[in-house]
């Protein structure tokens, strides 16, 4: 009997068919990845497989766990079950614990609520070894410390706590290091896989991230638009993956562009030790200010048709220097000139410069007005430009831009909530090409993206690369994108810019302790391409 | 949490400060002379030169400015023009009516709107909540001075079980006064509850949409359970403005439910020295009704803290 086994199980939402009979099984001990794109289904299965769906559920199969149908059970029986033989791991680390509760609190809760023959101490004193049994020891995290105080790692640590704190005999985990750095994310992933060996656990991991399904799992179930297609042990189905949707989502995953070449060209942006401080409230009420330098002494140069990758952790400063560079703030020390003018000049961006760059953000969701028509949207750059196309002229820019970016000039007279997040990524790509700038910057421009769709984005930059000659500034925590699209890479950490070179020989090579750390931190993608 | 409220007391000090020089400005020092304006256009000279001399105004502005503020530190708040008593008994007397009316209709809003509102909120789209948000929109629609009439009406002289208007007064005792308080306090209340109680709704809404809502029920909570205990707080912030909103609005902005039941409140005090050009004790009230909202601001500032920890640890 295995421990959880989901038999044709189709479910729909308010009439919507969400999943089809969808059959898997997780058994004692065992780690199975679900692994898919979204809206393969994958996080509902989790969902159905804890009974915790949301309203205007209909469901049909059976959710078998150890021998009982989940289905059929009521409220009552469900809530002793969950969190006691089955927990739960969610993906924001930063919302999913109560902010207003300590940590000890909320991991006594989970062994109170299921016993309340034990007393409050003793769960206290369970909380206390549980958290530091997750790695996080009474001394230097005590119980009564709130989840603000604590880093998005430590936080998913108190919440892998929660869910083991009883030792229940399957733990789901819904992308749980997602929303982590790749070193926090190595951390993670080795803890919940100890955790599971160590207690005989079941682990059902939803990841969209395939290599961390190929490191950590003993079988692999791939979905697609609710379905199950295609599963199997994990050395076996990576040696002989029969479906194409299988193959499409391994060769997107490590997708290769070819850029074309460039020659040697003067420099376009110039930044010479640049720092930014940002001041901290006041420690006491008359004394002065404190200041966090999260810029600090950055220089570099990026030339003329250069594709220079920017990667490092959250909080090192890659998003601070990106506003720097677009003269939004001003910098306390050092310039930044983009062809020998300061991008910063008096109180405010210098537009001559400003109109010479443009930015793709991560957010394809909510980088648009969703009140405006694409036109309106891809021609916003306009108003950097003193004289701005208009009538025939503005018509003609528009459908350049969109035609460069795949799309049709028809799309013009849409809404934002018409187009997929790919869709729109090429969208926010076309805004900024508009005005032809002479640098772009990506801001993490595909991280929030599915493969396939990120594999079509990088295509389409390296296209543009050859027939724009776009030089741009790719910012990026993914190491294996950066490595793809970038000539030369900046390696940033705590501010400071501690590796530069060319991309292959930094990676190949790694110099900085800090870099090689990136390096191994990242999941590989296993070869699987030889056996195609 | 101490550095905290040592912060927060400070800016209440300062904001006293800011509030009392505006005061001050707007009724002495702006153009046009007090006395002048408090005898009216026919004043003989000699009453002119009296009322000058009796409210000091030969002395120069900041001089004055720091007399007004030392009597009112002192508890000397100055001689009404108008009826010859000290300001500070006619205020407290009129407060005595109107603070436990504020309490009063506040207490009863708070009770019906919490209960009103989690209701509405476990039931989201169904006819409870259909319900329950009907009538708080008849509540917020509903203008309160008539429906202090209809309160008189039905219970004051049909059913003859509260008296039509006036105010016993606190010797006759605690119920006595709390009787005679209770329609205009159920008048005051029905549309603040409304609001209340939708506020509290929609809160709670947004709170039961969190991440850590579904991290409660994955523990094993049942939905009451995870309501309770993990929702409730985070739902209050949004709740605690608007009951500090409310408090300053009952306090001084009951004059039509007071001119109603006939209650020498506060804010009958205010209407009737305006009329009568009384500047020394609309001064002295307005000043008064400021301190009464940031001090109860100040205390809303504490109460966050209390129920958010992020805030105490934030200076």
């Amino acid at each position: 009997m295995s421990l959880l086994s989901i038999q044709n199980l189709s479910l729909s939402i308010y009439g919507v068919d969400i999943l089809r009979d969808v059959t898997l099984s997780v058994e004692e001990g065992e780690i199975v990845a679900i692994t898919g794109e979204s809206g393969s289904g994958k996080s509902i299965t989790a969902l159905a497989s804890m009974q915790l769906l949301p309203k205007g559920t209909q469901t049909r199969g059976r959710v078998m766990f150890r021998g009982q149908d989940l289905t059929q059970q009521d409220e009552a029986s469900l809530c002793a079950l969950r969190g006691n033989d089955i927990g739960m791991v969610f993906q924001e680390p930063m919302t999913a614990l109560n902010p207003v509760q300590t940590i000890g609190a909320q991991v006594a809760e989970t062994i109170r609520i299921h016993d309340r023959s034990v007393s409050r101490a003793a769960a206290e004193i369970r909380a206390a070894e549980t958290l530091t049994r997750v790695g996080l020891p009474q001394d230097r995290f005590p119980l009564g410390r709130y989840p603000h105080e604590l880093s998005g790692g430590q936080r998913q640590r108190v919440v892998i706590a929660m869910a083991i704190a009883l030792q229940p005999r399957l733990l789901i985990a819904d992308e749980p290091t997602t929303a982590l750095d790749v070193t926090t994310q190595a951390q993670i992933l080795d803890l919940l896989k100890n955790l599971a060996r160590a207690d005989g656990m079941g682990l059902m991991m939803i990841t969209h991230d395939l290599a961390v399904v190929a490191d950590m799992a003993d079988r692999i179930v791939v979905m697609r638009e609710g379905e199950v297609v295609e599963e199997g042990e994990t050395t076996h189905l990576l040696r002989h993956m029969n479906h194409p949707y299988t193959k499409m989502l391994f060769a997107a995953s490590g997708h290769q562009v070819n850029l074309p070449e460039v020659t040697a060209q003067p420099p376009l942006l110039e930044v010479t030790h640049v720092s930014r401080d940002y001041r901290l409230p006041r420690k006491t009420l008359f004394g002065p200010a404190g200041h966090f330098r999260a810029v600090d002494d950055v220089s570099f140069t990026i030339h003329r048709g250069e594709r220079l990758g920017l990667v490092g952790e959250s909080g090192c400063g890659k998003s601070t220097l990106t506003r720097a560079l677009l003269g939004l703030e001003r910098v306390q020390a050092g310039t930044i000139t983009l062809d020998g003018a300061p991008v910063f000049s008096g109180n405010a961006p210098n537009l001559a410069v400003r109109r010479k760059m443009q930015v793709v953000f991560q957010d394809p969701f909510g980088s648009f007005n969703p009140r405006h028509r694409v036109d309106r949207l891809v021609t916003e750059p306009f108003h950097l430009l003193p004289d701005p196309p208009t009538g025939a002229d503005r018509t003609r820019a528009i459908d350049a831009a969109l035609t460069a970016v795949g799309l049709a000039p028809a799309d013009a007279r849409k809404y934002i909530h018409e187009f997929s997040g790919g869709q729109r990524q090429r969208i926010a790509i076309a805004r900024a090409l508009i005005i032809r700038p002479e640098l772009i910057l990506f801001d993490e421009a595909v991280s929030a993206l599915d493969v396939s769709v990120r594999a079509q984005i990088l295509d389409l930059l390296a296209d543009l690369c050859g027939t724009y000659d776009l030089t741009y500034l790719f910012i990026s925590h993914d190491l294996s994108v950066v490595r793809t699209v970038t000539d030369r890479v900046l390696v940033m950490q705590a501010g400071k810019i501690v590796e530069e070179g060319p991309t292959e020989q930094t990676f190949e090579n790694p110099q900085h302790p800090y870099t090689r750390s990136l390096i191994d931190a990242a999941p590989v993608l296993p070869e699987i391409h030889a056996a195609e | 949490m101490v550095r905290y409220t040592f912060k927060r007391l400070l800016s209440l000090l300062l904001s006293l400060a800011v509030a009392s020089l505006v005061i001050f400005a707007v009724i002495e020092v702006a153009p046009g002379d007090p006395a002048s304006f408090m005898l009216g256009m026919n004043a003989q000279p000699e009453t002119l030169a009296a009322l000058r001399t009796e409210l000091g105004l030969d002395a120069s502005k900041g001089a004055r400015y720091l007399s007004w503020v030392g009597g009112m530190l002192t508890g000397d708040f100055g001689t009404s023009y108008t009826y010859r008593t000290p300001v500070i008994g006619m205020v407290a007397d009129r407060l005595w009516v109107s603070l436990p009316l504020a309490l009063y209709a506040l207490a009863l809003s708070t009770i019906v709107a919490f209960p009103a509102g989690l209701f509405a909120a476990s039931r989201r789209g169904q006819a409870g909540d259909i319900g329950v948000m009907g009538a708080t929109q008849l509540g917020v629609a509903i203008p309160n001075f008539w429906f202090a009439m209809m309160l008189v009406l039905i219970f004051a002289i049909n059913l003859r079980w509260f008296a039509a208007g006036g105010f016993v007064g606190w010797d006759k005792g605690f119920w006595a006064g709390m009787h005679a308080l209770t329609l205009p306090a159920v008048a005051l209340a029905l549309p603040q509850a409304a609001i209340l109680a939708r506020v509290m709704r929609s809160s709670l809404l947004d709170v039961l949409g969190e991440d850590f809502m579904r991290t409660a029920r994955a523990k094993g909570l049942t939905e009451r359970q995870a309501l309770w205990r993990h929702g409730l707080r985070n739902a209050l912030i949004p709740v605690l403005t608007i009951i500090g909103l409310q408090f300053s609005f009952l306090l001084a902005g009951s004059i039509i439910i007071e001119q109603v039941f006939y209650l020498p409140g506060l804010g009958r005090l205010v209407f009737q020295s305006i009329s009568a050009r009384d500047l020394i004790v609309v001064e002295s009230v307005v000043m008064l009704l400021v301190f009464s909202v940031i001090v109860v601001n100040f205390l809303v500032d504490l109460a966050y803290a209390a129920v958010d920890p992020r805030l105490r640890s934030r200076t």
